[in-house]
């Protein structure tokens, strides 16, 4: 190992070096102007993207995670640079998204005197961060950087910050580092116990109708390709959870759509049929399980999750194994018998057929003039199922349910979007983490008209950086959702959900991205090729109709079973 | 489920914040904490941590998965009170009153407190037992002019036989 004297500042950007970063998204300020000035020396070997806004600085590391698999790393100073990080870490926490914030701090003599650009950072991150540090003198930055990417990406992933006061950046020290690769109180991977999984494989083998929940963690495992050979193997039916689309194709005979309160009929529906539910990398939230206490009552329940606090937090399970979703399917495979089960499959393609004719065919073709968000993200997918060459970054609301609905994600982490926390303003910077990870896919940002105006002047690091994003705003000149929610259970009082909205067009042609506008459904599918075949980025909007609703719903407290289509 | 009482016991490192990291869990799920003590254990850096609450089991048990889950937790357990030795100690300050000597006496050896320092206007003794020891004694010295009372919340040890260090030898 190397040893020389450099300051902490250079030291963090030694461990970035040692870390094979290559990507920070950030924004400079006091408090860290010593690291950024470090930065200026590497700036051959690591990029850095000027966001901004600190918090389009998280969503855009949290974009480059998920659609490359890598770390995302942020900068950010002291104070207000430092709050406006936390919507993005509260949201990376909820979704087990890997990242690592690097926060600059008032000098240490000067902690806990209100100094400028002061804030607790530490406390305020706390409830947001998978673990979080301050570190006061220079020596300490190497472990404690570390063990922070070591926290960040292990086990079940999750947002980190470490804080570094600016004597800390500014002080000498020998470098040396070391990879972190084992705390005493964290034990990441646990070892999958072989004798319950014998249970879990008996189960699975004596079932008249299985049933396979999948969720992010088999992306966050790896284990996608294994899901496939184990459904394969055992013909059980998939459905997946919001975070976990893509982790098995769509287009499979085995996959039978998309779990929770906008999601498919059958598969919802048949959660109350089936004889053996197996929920791997999942975590029965709520928009999944509709009313708890009338949730898969007849059911085996299997939970597979690498997070312990997970098992019998929301569904209390049969059997619970807390593994890893790659090795536990690993396991499995072994012990679990080849099989069929047609006819049980077969009541999920008659359910499919019926929601095909009350709700998807009425949606995705509409007549010639009508231009809905349905239409809109199914010849998107249609696209996509020529060419395979999309990344599909929601933002929150009605155009988000929308294309969970209509989009077929056939590959992985090609789905990006704000699950647990539903934060509106992910999208257009989420996109442009994703677009930097993934430069051999085209990415699509899709985005409400309320949504894209939270973190719209992130089209000012798209400008600045070059960038290539493909934005779509489905624009109903409503805050959809919630207008939705009024509609059915407020007694249509649209209190303070209609927006006016600017010209989008006229803004987005401002950061020299060209935009275009279609009102009507014939011009659609030539607007849209004209925004995929552009080079570098580009943006449509489509004026859709204005009170659509997404059916089918399962309403607040409604059992699964209860899932209404219209 | 019944709500009832449960002490838990959480092993961490001893690091800045992790005091705060261990509230926040209780305070975001709207649980009251009793009492919470912290100390170094038997071994070096191991803090150990004594909270009592009443609570549902079901509610402590996931309580504690989220406890375990902080990466600076070496171990959390819960335990009713039938599993465990506890005590708490309280200090009291009484001020002296010359005609009342000799109740005051009665009392003190009535609930085996221990006398730790007299003035000529106060004086100052020591219990430790149960909680409801000490809201007894508290109770007797009712008419009594109390200048100030300190209780030290729960401290407790198991009584299942392994050591902590088993149980971390068993993490590493």
């Amino acid at each position: 190992m190397e040893t020389q004297r450099i300051t902490g500042a250079e030291a963090v950007m030694k461990c970035l070096r040692f870390e094979n970063i290559t990507t920070i998204f950030g924004y400079p300020g006091g408090a860290i102007m010593p690291i950024y000035d470090a930065l200026y020396d590497y700036q051959e070997s690591i990029r850095h993207i000027l966001v901004r806004h600190e918090q389009g600085a998280v969503h855009a590391a949290q974009g480059f995670a998920r659609a490359g698999g890598h770390t995302g790393v942020v900068f950010a100073t002291s104070g207000p640079g430092a709050t406006n990080l936390i919507t993005g870490l509260a949201d990376a926490l909820i979704d087990s998204t890997p990242i690592v914030c690097i926060t600059g701090q008032v000098a240490s003599h000067l902690l806990g005197t209100d100094a400028f650009q002061e804030t607790d950072v530490i406390g305020i991150s706390m409830p947001v961060t998978k673990w979080n540090i301050q570190v006061t003198r220079a020596e300490d930055i190497a472990p404690a950087l570390a063990k922070a990417f070591y926290i960040a990406t292990s086990g079940r992933p999750g947002p980190v910050l470490v804080d570094i006061t600016k004597d800390a950046q500014f002080g000498l020290t020998d470098f040396h580092y070391e990879k972190c690769t084992e705390i005493r109180s964290y034990r990441p991977v646990p070892v999958p116990d072989r004798a319950l999984l014998a249970e879990v494989a008996t189960l699975i083998n004596s079932a008249q109708k299985p049933y396979l929940l999948v969720g992010q963690g088999i992306l966050l495992s790896h284990a996608e390709e294994r899901l496939l050979h184990f459904a394969e193997k055992t013909g059980i039916p998939v459905a997946s959870t919001l975070l976990g689309l893509g982790a098995f194709p769509a287009d499979h005979p085995l996959y039978v759509g998309y779990l929770g309160m906008h999601g498919n009929y059958a598969p919802n529906l048949l959660t109350n049929e089936c004889d053996v539910l197996i929920a791997v990398g999942m975590r029965f939230d709520d928009r999944v399980t509709g009313d708890v206490s009338r949730y898969a009552k007849q059911a085996k329940v299997i939970h597979i999750d690498i997070d312990a606090s997970e098992l019998n937090k929301i569904i209390p399970a049969t059997v619970a194994v807390h593994a890893d979703a790659n090795q536990a399917l690993e396991i499995l495979f072994d012990l679990v018998q080849e099989n069929q089960h047609g006819r049980w499959l077969q009541q999920f393609r008659e359910l499919e057929a019926v929601e095909r004719t009350e709700v998807i065919e009425p949606a995705v073709f509409p007549d010639a003039e009508k231009l809905n968000m349905a239409r809109v993200i199914n010849e998107l997918s249609a696209w996509n199922k020529r060419h395979h060459d999309l990344i599909v970054v929601t933002d929150v609301g009605q155009h988000q349910m929308i294309t969970s609905r209509y989009f077929d994600y056939l590959q992985a982490r090609t789905n990006i979007t704000s699950g647990g926390l539903g934060t509106m303003g992910f999208a257009l910077p989420a996109a442009i983490g994703a677009s930097l990870a993934r430069p051999d896919k085209t990415v699509v940002a899709i985005i409400g008209d309320g949504g894209f105006q939270m973190t719209i002047q992130e089209l000012g690091t798209i400008l600045q950086h070059g960038l290539s994003v493909k934005i779509i705003i489905l624009n109903n000149h409503f805050l959809g959702m919630v207008r939705q929610w009024q509609q059915l259970f407020f007694d249509r009082r649209y209190s303070f959900t209609e927006i006016v909205n600017p010209d989008f067009v006229t803004i987005v042609s401002g950061y020299r991205i060209p935009a275009q506008q279609v009102d009507v459904g014939h011009a659609f599918s030539q607007a849209l090729e004209t925004l995929l075949k552009t080079e570098g980025s580009a943006f449509l909007e489509c004026v859709v109709e204005r009170e659509e609703n997404v059916f089918p719903m399962i309403e607040t407290g409604a059992s699964v079973a209860e899932i209404r289509l219209n | 489920m019944e709500k009832q009482r449960y002490n838990i016991s959480v092993f961490t490192e001893n690091t800045i914040g992790i005091l705060n990291r261990l509230t926040i869990i209780f305070t975001r799920r709207h649980i009251n904490i009793d009492s919470i003590t912290a100390s170094e254990t038997e071994l070096k850096d191991v803090y150990r941590y004594t909270i009592v609450l009443h609570e549902t089991e079901l509610q402590v048990r996931k309580v504690v998965g989220q406890l375990e889950k902080q990466v600076d937790v070496l171990k959390a357990f819960y335990h009713c009170d039938a599993e465990i030795v506890y005590q708490e100690l309280a200090l009291m300050k009484v001020r002296l009153d010359e005609n009342r000597m000799p109740e005051l006496e009665q009392i003190i050896r009535k609930h085996n407190a221990r006398l730790l320092s007299v003035s000529p206007e106060y004086a100052v003794f020591e219990l430790t037992g149960h909680e409801e020891a000490i809201n007894h004694i508290v109770a007797d010295l009712n008419t009594f002019d109390l200048l100030e009372f300190a209780r030290s919340g729960r401290v407790a040890v198991t009584k299942p036989m392994k050591t902590l260090e088993a149980f971390i030898n068993e993490l590493v």
